[in-house]
């Protein structure tokens, strides 16, 4: 379907019907559309209740604690101290925050490229070759797309601490390396986007299997490997329930778990040093969403095209 | 590097060992170890002994995981049908053409699922507030009483909101890319036969959406039998509102890190997955009968 035929516009001359239809696929340049001003008003009323809570979180993050308690929630305070936060909340404890910071970029980053690596091999693997067990071992890992990530937690830990892997990074990352669902979209995916063709002309030029894999198919497979990489990216950056039961050590924390234990110290607080604590959990929680929201919409071309290949065939 | 290429075919296996062998140590394994751990028990007197399915017989009875996994039941019933409803007119308003901003209105609603549900439920949390939260503040203003989203009979609806306001725009980003595969030939064709926006919506859109519908309502599924992270931070906000117990899956985390029964929490994790995995393909079957060939 995504070959060229010639816009509608220019078979049908006359514009009286039909303004859905003037392009094949690029619907972007459809002109002749009137816009409704009254749907338009309500998904902007729509829009206003996705972002009030982000609304909310950058003006609290200009806040003191007590201005936190004493202001309007939504508008700011008079004495806005937005850089006072931002220097608070990373020389509280010694800079701990950064460290959790640093903590999440690398737990979130090996383990979205891995799997998106190893989801993308293995997808190609199954797309591409056929060989004995292809089909049981796929249905194998299918199945697995079911089993809930919280419920597998707990019986990784098990095996985790039988093993001495609890309480280091790789508690974190291991598991998640591996993708059900990563592998089943690039497996679709390679079907469609690595043509038999170009593996043959490939093959005939000598080209040995791991040198077409790396140097034509992952190119090939771009859109889809972005959004496993991606989605696994959020996943690991704001996972919570695994490092909540592997890591004992605040040292090795990510971001999720430094932030919800500076928020039970703040929910006790009123005494002492955690009285301030309130300010620094929302500047924390402010600075902690913008490298991912900054990563979507950087990356938005890539992973809405290979979302659309996961959602199409099943 | 030259066997290979005399016989490409062989490769293939290569590809997907690392996958495999990972997923056999990270997900089996665990599973595997669990399963044999839950046919055991701890005794204070006489160490640990094989015990048989008791474990399961005893968390079948459970009252407090019979409660978790009912509160869980009545959250999915309500909280999944209301998101992907809304999820779909979402996405059929994007679709539509109809729109001003669209593009500005798309990624508006998908951020909130690149938040953190941590940060996501401080923030709800704290807006819920009935001391410094904004409604709290404006019914004040307004000689209003203040709603009472954080007290018991409201709390499940307090959660579906902030697990709504996180996942809507997954979902409705998911249903978009499948409405604009759609060829639009096919719009064209319904137009000319006099078909207006909602007849077009409702006979091309929506059966053209089956397949994602289901998808996003499969990991709906799975997502809510496994919410916890929500209830577990609001719990420290209101713990006479949210008990350990509250979903099955904060009870599961109970009985293995608070009160160490590890065996039984083993038995209840597996108990668990078997459910959803179960459902899940119950659900899946049901799906593809129905689809017309």
């Amino acid at each position: 379907m995504t070959t060229t035929t010639p816009p509608a516009s220019n078979v049908v001359p006359t514009s009286d019907k039909a303004p859905e239809a003037t392009g094949n696929g690029k619907r972007r340049g459809r002109p002749s559309r009137r816009r409704s001003t009254p749907l338009t008003i309500a998904m902007l009323a729509v829009l206003a209740y996705f972002l009030l809570p982000l609304v909310w979180l950058l003006i609290a993050s200009t806040k003191s604690t007590q201005g936190l308690i004493n202001s309007f929630g939504l508008w700011f305070d008079d004495a806005p101290q937005l850089l006072t936060n931002i220097r608070d909340t990373f020389t509280q404890d010694d800079g701990v925050f950064l460290h959790w910071l640093l903590n999440t970029l690398l737990y979130a980053g090996v383990s979205a490229v891995g799997a998106a690596l190893l989801a993308a091999a293995a997808g190609y693997g199954f797309a591409k070759f056929r060989f004995r067990g292809n089909g049981a071992a796929f249905n194998l890992v299918l199945g697995a797309v079911m089993v809930p990530a919280t419920a597998l937690a707990i019986p990784t830990y098990l095996l985790f601490a039988k093993v001495g892997l609890v309480n280091t990074p790789w508690a974190i990352i291991l598991p998640s390396l591996v993708s059900p669902f990563g592998l089943y979209l690039m497996r679709v995916y390679a079907q469609d986007a690595v043509p038999d063709s170009i593996l043959e002309a490939a093959r005939m030029d000598g080209a040995g299997e791991f040198r077409i894999f790396f140097l034509i198919v992952l190119r090939l497979l771009a859109p889809g490997l972005v959004t496993v990489l991606l989605f696994t990216l959020v996943a690991t950056w704001n996972n919570y329930f695994l490092p909540l039961i592997m890591l004992n050590d605040s040292s090795l924390y990510p971001i999720t778990l430094g932030l919800s234990s500076w928020a039970a110290q703040a929910q006790n607080g009123g005494a002492g040093a955690s009285s301030d604590m309130l300010a620094l959990v929302v500047t924390g929680s402010m600075i902690s969403v913008i490298p991912l929201v900054v990563a979507f919409l950087m990356l938005q071309r890539y992973w809405q095209s290979g979302l659309a290949t996961g959602g199409v065939k099943q | 590097m030259s066997r290979l290429l005399a016989r490409p075919r062989s490769a293939g296996p290569l590809f997907i060992a690392p996958f495999m062998v990972l997923f056999l140590l990270l997900f089996l394994a665990p599973l595997g170890y669990a399963a044999y751990l839950s046919l055991f028990q701890e005794k204070l007197v006489g160490g640990t002994s094989f015990v048989g399915l008791d474990n399961y017989l005893a968390a079948v009875k459970d009252p407090q995981l019979r409660e978790g996994v009912v509160r869980v039941a009545t959250f999915f019933v309500i909280q999944v049908p209301v998101m992907l409803l809304l999820a779909l007119l979402f996405a059929l308003a994007l679709d539509s053409g109809l729109l001003r901003l669209a593009k500005v209105i798309r990624l508006g609603i998908f951020v909130p699922y690149a938040v953190p549900s941590v940060v996501a439920t401080l923030m709800w949390g704290y807006l819920y507030g009935p001391d410094f939260g904004p409604f709290a503040q404006l019914s004040d203003k307004l000689s209003l009483p203040a709603p009472h989203f954080l007290t018991d009979s409201w709390m499940l609806g307090s959660l579906a909101n902030i697990v709504t306001w996180e996942f809507v725009g997954y979902n409705m980003i998911i249903l978009y890319a499948a409405l604009r595969t759609i060829p639009t030939e096919l719009y064209e064709a319904a137009a000319l036969d006099g078909a207006g926006s909602w007849r077009i919506a409702w006979s091309i859109k929506i059966p053209a959406l089956r397949p994602a519908l289901t998808l996003t309502l499969l990991f709906s599924v799975i997502g809510s039998f496994q919410l916890f992270n929500e209830p577990s931070l609001l719990m420290k906000i209101v713990p006479d509102v949210i008990d350990s117990s509250y979903t099955a899956n904060l009870y599961a985390y109970t009985l293995a890190f608070t009160s160490q029964q590890i065996n039984y929490a083993a038995a209840v994790s597996f108990l668990l997955g078997l459910v959803i995995v179960v459902i899940s393909y119950a659900f899946l079957l049901t799906a593809n009968r129905r689809r017309p060939a």
